[in-house]
């Protein structure tokens, strides 16, 4: 048995090549997550990784663990029965835009709603890359693509909206090139009790190259990204003198010092607070964007209702034996 | 509160072979419990029993309307029953919209029990009947029993303090003290089930009993009924239960799953008429049994594949247009290699057909409805009892041979019922599948056994053995991505070959009353018990015909040739155009198949098929 529990990055490495193209953020991705299950103290035969098809799909294929590589949006329906089956193992979900929000938007919302202990990596380029180029359910109005040459007129989807309209608990977005970020909400998100999501702002160097970099470039993510943490104030921009007050039924930015204002007139994050409309109001905002856990309220989970009624049910039956039934 | 049934004494008594009943009514009139009701003690008192149920898709459709009619049919027996019988020789019609929809299938000369209470103007029109039957000499053939149920069943219950409507459906259970009091049915396991079912409601429990009561004492009043007995059959000396099919597939996937040391995992989407497996399952929390109710069809089987990769004997159950859409997925089970049971109760198809209506029309799907050179196990149960035998034998097929297997039931035999003889765990074979819990050396994930070409089962969570399987196509050995042209034909044709292997592991073709003569009638699946008595009334009649019925479907059961060239002719009878007879003609084409077909939604009839038959013989 193996009983190794201090592991390097190293040791979560497959032999295989890895064939992404290269300036993709898809390594930052693979390699934050490699640095962040060492970090999650479980031995790596019960780590599984489920993917679903596009670019961030073959990933399970670059991990030296369990791992199916699915089929097309299928991921989290796969991962609700590989965790359903054994609730000890620590399973991740490997998914795309389209791979989630498109062709397997069901099983997606389905998870979140149910609050299965699963982590689902979104990676979120905007674009359908693997078929070279069309249009996904997160490109935006007017953007041009091979199915959209004239531009797309397609209203798109904001993820994490999506998600805590379909009940999530845990919910996070991150930049695609922020390794750091990364490997901290990876470990965040594992070590939250029920479905979690992580939404990496993910650059497609070939068929969407520079979506994000309004707020990923180095000179200007300060002032246009806000890093929530849970109790802390959201404060933002190079010289840490900006922050989110709330206006009415809007969030608004204010310069702390001017107009009156001080640090204890800015927002404190709760990300805890079962109640999503601030949240929702967070995953709202273009500017700043907001990174970070932005919600993680933990309940029971699905898995822990399933057993704790099992266990109910078994301790008043008769029935121990399929014998039993037909006696 | 008495339940004294008074015995039946002055009567002259006729006994009979078998009869044939239908209970028919509105679908919410507890034509299905009344049913039930009647099977249940029929075969308590020792008859063997087969029914069918015929029901609308529409839960309560508009009360006395012809799209409303719920049936409920039953044949009972003093020697083996194979089918729900094919004319009837009672018909309770408890309105005029049953009894349009039944009479075809009276015989001449049955009899015909109606509520005349319920032959008003209204429910005339709504039966489109222009005269009323009961007057205008349209049912001169028939013995016609005309009894006022409601208002009798309200009368004898004007004491008790229920409400109106209550006593006014409480007549379901006076026609069935009725058919008890011509059959000589001791009520008694009636009365135990009334005082169960509704143990919190003593009104509702004195209601249904005084109503029954009511119902057999009117019926001995009656000097034109006559007083019937069917005898015990034989076979009745073993211990048994009146199952559905649907409950026996349930059932062969708990004893499978215990018997191979796993627990059982069904991810499913409700669907008629395979809904029944679903709930079933979702019962037995005890055994550990996750009953997943998933988001869809889709979802239902991609868990399932889940759990089988996480080390469940995982199923999904569904019917055709559900099949359809887990077709995709069943691919990718077939790629991974990974043990699966998938359950097709067929119903009347394309696109949502006739979804409470059987038919065998799912075959073609099951065996080549995926993208790719995509083989899977195919297996089709024969009757209510033999889905049980299925069950077991697709999840020992699948977990020994790790395979996805496609088993094919149907509508008639998911919800027909009929005697099923015990079996505990000690009396099913072993299922032993080919789990690796330690490391071995130089182990890789497609490395093969060589006498079933299945590779080994390796469950997450065991140290050492970490491996990634997926849908695109897989290096021989090491299961990586590989686009190598002849490694792509060699997993094609290995995948093929294991699936072709399994026919060294079931049993021979064999075939029942010949095996050679004149004529060979050949089937599969669910209407077996109909053409099991046609052939044996042929046979009665000194004709050469046997019957070779397949349970197998892919791979085939060796020994085919074997047996077809014994006999003159072959004629393959299905219910479609003919999907099983072509598929013959792929596999063997050295013969020559005939073909009977029937695609009505309805189950075969014994008479039609001795006709069929008949015409092919000298």
């Amino acid at each position: 048995m193996t009983t190794k529990i201090k592991y390097t990055f190293k040791d979560f490495q497959s032999d295989q090549e890895v064939r992404w193209c290269p300036g993709c953020d898809d390594y930052v991705i693979l390699r934050s997550l490699q640095k962040a299950l060492p970090l999650m103290n479980r031995p790596k035969e019960k780590f599984v990784f489920v993917s679903g098809i596009g670019c961030s799909s073959r990933f399970p294929y670059y991990m030296d663990n369990y791992g199916i590589h699915g089929i097309h949006g299928r991921a989290a329906a796969i991962a609700t029965g590989v965790r359903l089956a054994n609730p000890d193992l620590s399973v991740f979900v490997i998914t795309g835009d389209g791979d989630s929000l498109a062709i397997g938007g069901n099983h997606f919302i389905h998870a979140l709603r149910r609050d299965i202990n699963l982590n689902i990596i979104l990676f979120n380029n905007e674009i359908y890359g693997l078929t070279k180029g069309q249009f996904s359910p997160t490109s935006k109005i007017g953007q041009k693509t091979k199915t959209s040459p004239y531009g797309n007129t397609q209203p798109p989807f904001n993820p994490g909206e999506l998600a805590i309209g379909a009940d999530a608990r845990f919910f996070a977005r991150v930049a695609g090139n922020d390794a750091k970020g990364q490997t901290e909400i990876y470990v965040q998100a594992h070590a939250f009790k029920g479905t979690a999501l992580v939404e990496v702002l993910q650059n497609c160097v070939i068929f969407n190259d520079g979506a994000y970099k309004f707020w990923t470039d180095k000179n200007v993510r300060d002032e246009h990204t806000l890093f929530v943490e849970h109790g802390k104030p959201m404060i933002f921009g190079k010289n840490r003198d900006k922050g989110l007050i709330l206006d009415g039924l809007q969030l608004k930015t204010v310069t702390i010092g001017q107009n009156g204002i001080t640090e204890d007139d800015i927002l404190v994050h709760d990300a805890h607070n079962p109640d999503p409309v601030l949240h929702m109001m967070l995953v709202r905002l273009k500017n700043p964007l907001v990174l970070g856990v932005i919600r993680a309220v933990e309940e029971k989970t699905l898995e822990e209702r399933e057993i704790e009624l099992t266990e109910q049910v078994k301790a008043r039956s008769r029935i121990k034996s399929f014998d039993d039934i037909v006696s | 509160m008495t339940t004294e049934f008074k015995k039946r004494t002055d009567k002259p008594v006729r006994h009979l072979d078998q009869v044939t009943i239908r209970f028919a009514g509105d679908s919410g009139d507890g034509m299905q419990l009344t049913g039930t009701q009647f099977t249940t003690s029929a075969a308590m008192l020792g008859n063997d029993v087969f029914t069918f149920p015929n029901y609308p898709a529409e839960i309560r459709a508009p009360q006395g309307s012809l799209y409303g009619v719920s049936g409920f049919q039953v044949q009972i027996g003093a020697k083996n029953i194979d089918t729900p019988g094919d004319k009837l020789d009672l018909l309770v019609a408890m309105n005029p919209a049953a009894l349009k929809k039944n009479l075809k299938d009276l015989k001449k000369g049955g009899m015909l029990i109606v509520d005349t209470d319920a032959f008003n103007k209204i429910n005339l029109q709504k039966a489109k009947y222009e005269s009323n039957p009961l007057e205008d000499g349209s049912l001169k053939d028939y013995l016609v029993v005309q009894v006022p149920m409601t208002s009798l069943t309200r009368e004898a219950l004007k004491d008790i303090p229920i409400d109106s409507k209550s006593k006014t459906r409480s007549k379901n259970m006076f026609a069935l003290g009725m058919v008890y009091f011509l059959y000589g049915k001791d009520p008694k396991y009636t009365v135990e089930f009334l005082r169960k079912k509704f143990k919190n409601k003593p009104d509702i429990v004195e209601a249904n009993i005084k109503a029954l009561q009511t119902g057999w004492n009117y019926a001995e009043t009656l000097e034109l009924l006559p007083a019937f007995v069917v005898d015990e059959a034989p076979h009745h000396a073993k211990e048994y239960k009146i199952i559905t099919g649907n409950t026996a597939t349930a059932w062969g996937f708990l004893a499978a799953a215990e018997k191979a040391g796993l627990k059982l995992f069904l991810g499913s989407y409700p669907i008629t008429p395979a809904t029944d497996i679903l709930q079933e399952l979702s019962k037995y929390r005890a055994l550990d049994v996750i009953a997943f109710q998933a988001e869809d069809e889709i979802a239902g089987i991609s868990s399932a594949i889940g759990a089988a990769f996480a080390g469940k004997l995982a199923i999904t159950t569904t019917s055709g247009p559900g099949l359809a859409l887990k077709s995709e997925a069943l691919g990718l089970a077939v790629m991974l290699e990974i043990p699966l049971v998938v359950v097709d109760v067929q119903r009347g198809g394309p696109s949502t057909g006739l979804p409470t209506k059987t038919e065998q029309a799912d075959l073609m799907q099951a065996l080549f409805g995926r993208n790719g050179e995509s083989p899977a196990v195919i297996l089709a149960a024969k009757s209510p009892a033999d889905a049980f035998k299925m069950a077991f034998e697709a999840s020992k097929i699948a977990l020994e041979h790790m395979t996805p297997v496609i088993l094919l039931t149907d509508g008639y035999i998911g919800n027909g019922s009929e005697p099923w003889t015990v079996q505990r765990l000690k009396d099913l074979p072993e299922i032993k599948p080919p789990l690796l819990k330690e490391p071995v050396e130089n182990w890789k994930p497609y490395h093969r056994d060589p006498e079933t070409l299945a590779r080994k089962w390796v469950i997450p969570g065991t140290p050492g053995l970490e491996h990634v399987i997926g849908g695109l196509e897989k290096d021989k050995e090491t299961g990586a991505i590989s686009y190598e042209p002849e490694n792509h034909e060699y997993m094609v044709k290995i995948r093929q070959a294991k699936v072709d292997k399994i026919a060294g592991f079931i049993p021979p073709l064999e075939t029942e009353f010949q095996s050679e003569g004149e004529l060979l009638v050949v089937g599969w699946g669910g209407t077996y018990g109909a053409l099991r008595t046609a052939v044996g009334q042929l046979n009665e009649k000194g004709k050469k015909v046997g019957l070779a019925h397949f349970n197998h479907i892919n791979p085939l059961p060796k020994g085919v040739e074997k047996v077809f060239e014994k006999f003159d002719k072959i004629i393959v009878a299905e219910l479609n155009l003919g999907q099983f007879a072509n598929y013959l003609r792929m596999k063997h084409p050295e013969f020559r198949y005939e073909q009977y077909n029937k695609i009505q939604g309805l189950p075969f009839t014994v008479e039609e098929l001795v006709k069929a038959f008949e015409k092919l013989l000298k």
